[in-house]
């Protein structure tokens, strides 16, 4: 590189673009969570108990660790992050109850022996997922 | 090897060495359960083979890490490690913590670890790549702050050059932004948006710091060209990494419910994020050409022009394939980004791990580099796993196009699960090239053992 651009140039250089751009990305994070209440759905969060819950359970079978939720996990299994809409409630608890299919070489769901209240804070919990305003994603149902 | 603490290395080597075929074996058994579902079903169902897999992978790149960074920073900072006693104990209360997070992982179901570890106190369970109990990630903070103290002081206290400052710039970064891992609103769109402050500043942000660094490194010792002009190089490098990286946090931000300015954002500054891979490229290969000696250490030399090219392939290319938002909008959440997570992974972190290892292995056993035979095989195993995960991500890739093609284009989308039969053969075609890439993995594995100490075919006599 050019003797004209000094090792002191380029630490400067890399010192002042970081700061620049932690600033910006913390500038426009602030911006985000200051608009975020319009589409994040956080009102039904305070009045409904259930989806907290249903977030627990969500997270302590690991189910992001064969799905998706709004595209992001495992690639393993199906969207969950629209299953509400595309199965709706009754399907969703009957086919977590019917787990695993035993179907020979057909992929597996675990039987996670949920009680029915825990099926239904489940069931809250993608219900309030399903409805967050993600810009028209999933391209369709199928997720 | 300059001074005796850096042996502190050692422990961590062979520790990330043998987690690297735990990693491997899982990556086979999901690859087989992709095809025959119910394969090792309910013993280990996929969600479990898939932590091991990828917790294993992270350990093992920060075990690899930590090695480079206990190897390389006396030598730069030319005095000894401040203290290399609490080196050893880290490394033990790491592997000891990380061993009884696996057996957690395969004993029990994940419910009931979270239970055991008293998950709902401070819950942090049950997020992609952020699996471990929340004991556990308390274990690495503390790993963490022992690794930064001792490093830390032995670089106030001793000579400073860039290397060193960008790589404890990218420790002190990595630390801080795991902290985030501990943020977990019931709010999921926050809660993914802090998620990435974690995995994406990671890997496109802090870790490429310690990348470059370590890449610096070996070059220097390699090649001997003047560290005037490899700082420089440096330097622009992490500038570009940060300057495109924090804000290209943006191409995570598209369909999790943020507003759509994050679309711009996010496809303009993640759009210039290859440029410092690129540039890593150019460096590697400059240097290289530039060089002012013939290290014997041929390995060492192909790793290290190995990790810049595929890193820039996996990173930059199939980064830059999906990360414009209209793109991503068909292919999120499928087969191509586990196309481009596998090459993006294995040619950045992997190889920059193994072409430090083949550095400064020889070197902790007093030689300068290992005996012709070692090499060859060193070199075949390059060879075989990197070819084999070309392979694997252009299978990857197949299985991902037919994927969004069936299943979220044209007038009648099929389900997921029928339109995974209908690309079965991929899966298939991946696995076996997974098998390719053990056998690559052992024959690396066995250039520790054989023909170590013959001399090597060519190059100068032991200098550095
Ligand atoms: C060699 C044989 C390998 C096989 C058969 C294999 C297989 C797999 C499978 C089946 C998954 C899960 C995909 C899903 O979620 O549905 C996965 C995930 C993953 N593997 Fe591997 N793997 C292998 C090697 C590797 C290597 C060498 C690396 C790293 C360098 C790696 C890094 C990862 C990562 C980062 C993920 C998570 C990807 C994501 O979330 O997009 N794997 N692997
Ligand atoms: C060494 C650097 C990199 C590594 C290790 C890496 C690894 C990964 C992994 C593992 C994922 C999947 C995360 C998940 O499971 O949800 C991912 C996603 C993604 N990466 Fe990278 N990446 C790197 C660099 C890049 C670069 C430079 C770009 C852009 C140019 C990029 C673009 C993307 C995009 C757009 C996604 C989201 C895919 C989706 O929507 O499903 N990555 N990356
Ligand atoms: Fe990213």
């Amino acid at each position: 590189m050019a003797s004209f651009f000094s090792t002191s140039a380029a630490r400067n250089m890399f010192y002042g673009g970081t700061l620049f751009s932690v600033l910006l990305f913390l500038g426009v994070t602030l911006h985000t969570e200051s608009v975020l209440p319009q589409r994040d759905q956080r009102a039904q969060i305070v009045a409904n108990p259930a989806i907290a819950a249903g977030k627990r359970i969500w997270e302590e079978n690991n189910c992001i660790g064969c799905h998706t939720l709004l595209g992001e996990g495992a690639y393993f299994a199906p969207e969950l992050g629209n299953v509400y809409k595309r199965r709706g409630p009754e399907f969703i608890k009957a086919w977590i109850q019917s787990q695993p299919t035993g179907a020979p070489g057909r992929r597996q769901m675990p039987q996670f022996h949920l009680s029915e209240r825990q099926l239904d804070d489940l069931v809250e919990f993608l219900r309030y997922v399903s409805e967050i305003d993600t810009a028209g994603w999933p391209p369709n149902i199928e997720g | 090897m300059k001074y005796a603490s850096q042996a502190v290395a050692k422990p961590y080597f062979v520790a990330a060495l043998t987690l690297f075929v735990a990693q491997i074996l899982f990556g086979l058994i999901m690859g087989l359960q992709y095809v025959i579902g119910d394969f090792l079903f309910p013993h280990i169902p996929f969600n479990v083979a898939r932590m091991v897999h990828t917790n294993a992978l992270i350990v093992w790149l920060l075990m690899g890490f930590m090695g480079a960074a206990y190897y390389l920073v006396p030598e730069e900072a030319e005095r000894e490690l401040h203290s290399p006693r609490l080196a050893l104990v880290t490394f033990w209360i790491f592997l000891v913590a990380a061993g009884l997070t696996v057996i957690g992982y395969l004993a029990v179901p994940y419910a009931t670890l979270a239970k055991l570890t008293g998950n709902e106190l401070l819950p942090t369970m049950g997020r992609e790549f952020l699996e471990q109990p929340t004991i556990t990630k308390i274990g690495i903070v503390l790993v963490a702050l022992s690794l930064l103290y001792n490093l830390s002081l032995t670089y106030l206290n001793g000579r400073k050059t860039a290397i060193t400052s960008v790589l404890l710039f990218g420790l002190w970064g990595l630390a801080l932004m795991f902290l985030f891992a501990f943020v977990n609103p019931i709010n999921v769109v926050r809660d993914k948006f802090y998620w990435w402050w974690v995995v994406h500043l990671w890997v496109e942000g802090v870790w490429e710091l310690v990348l470059g660094a370590i890449l610096a490194f070996v070059l220097v010792k390699i090649t001997g060209v003047d560290r005037e002009v490899i700082d420089k190089w440096l330097y622009v490098i992490v500038t570009l990494t940060l300057v495109s990286g924090l804000i290209g946090t943006g191409h995570h931000y598209y369909w999790i419910g943020l507003p759509e300015y994050w679309q711009w954002l996010g496809s303009l500054f993640s759009a210039l994020e290859p440029l410092p891979f690129f540039a890593m490229v150019l460096f590697a290969f400059n240097m290289v050409n530039r060089r002012r000696r013939d290290h014997p250490n041929r390995a060492a030399t192909l790793w290290a022009l190995g990790t810049s090219v595929m890193a820039f392939l996996g990173a930059g290319v199939w980064g830059f394939l999906h990360t414009l938002a209209p793109v991503n909008y068909y292919t999120h959440g499928t087969q191509l980004t586990a196309s481009h997570g596998h090459m993006a992974f294995y040619g950045a972190y992997v190889m920059v791990v193994l072409t430090i290892l083949s550095y400064a292995w020889p070197q902790l056993h007093g030689r300068t580099a290992q005996g012709n035979r070692s090499q060859v095989l060193e070199m075949w195993g390059f060879w075989l796993m990197t070819v084999s995960m070309v392979f694997i991500t252009l299978f990857l890739t197949a299985a991902g196009l037919l994927q969004v093609w069936l299943q979220r284009m044209g007038d009648t989308p099929q389900p997921f699960m029928a339109a995974q039969e209908k690309i079965a053969l991929f899966y298939w075609l991946r696995e076996g090239t997974g098998v390719v890439f053990l056998v690559g993995l052992l024959t690396y594995l066995a250039s520790f053992f054989i023909g170590v100490k013959g001399s090597p075919a060519y190059g100068e006599a032991a200098r550095s």
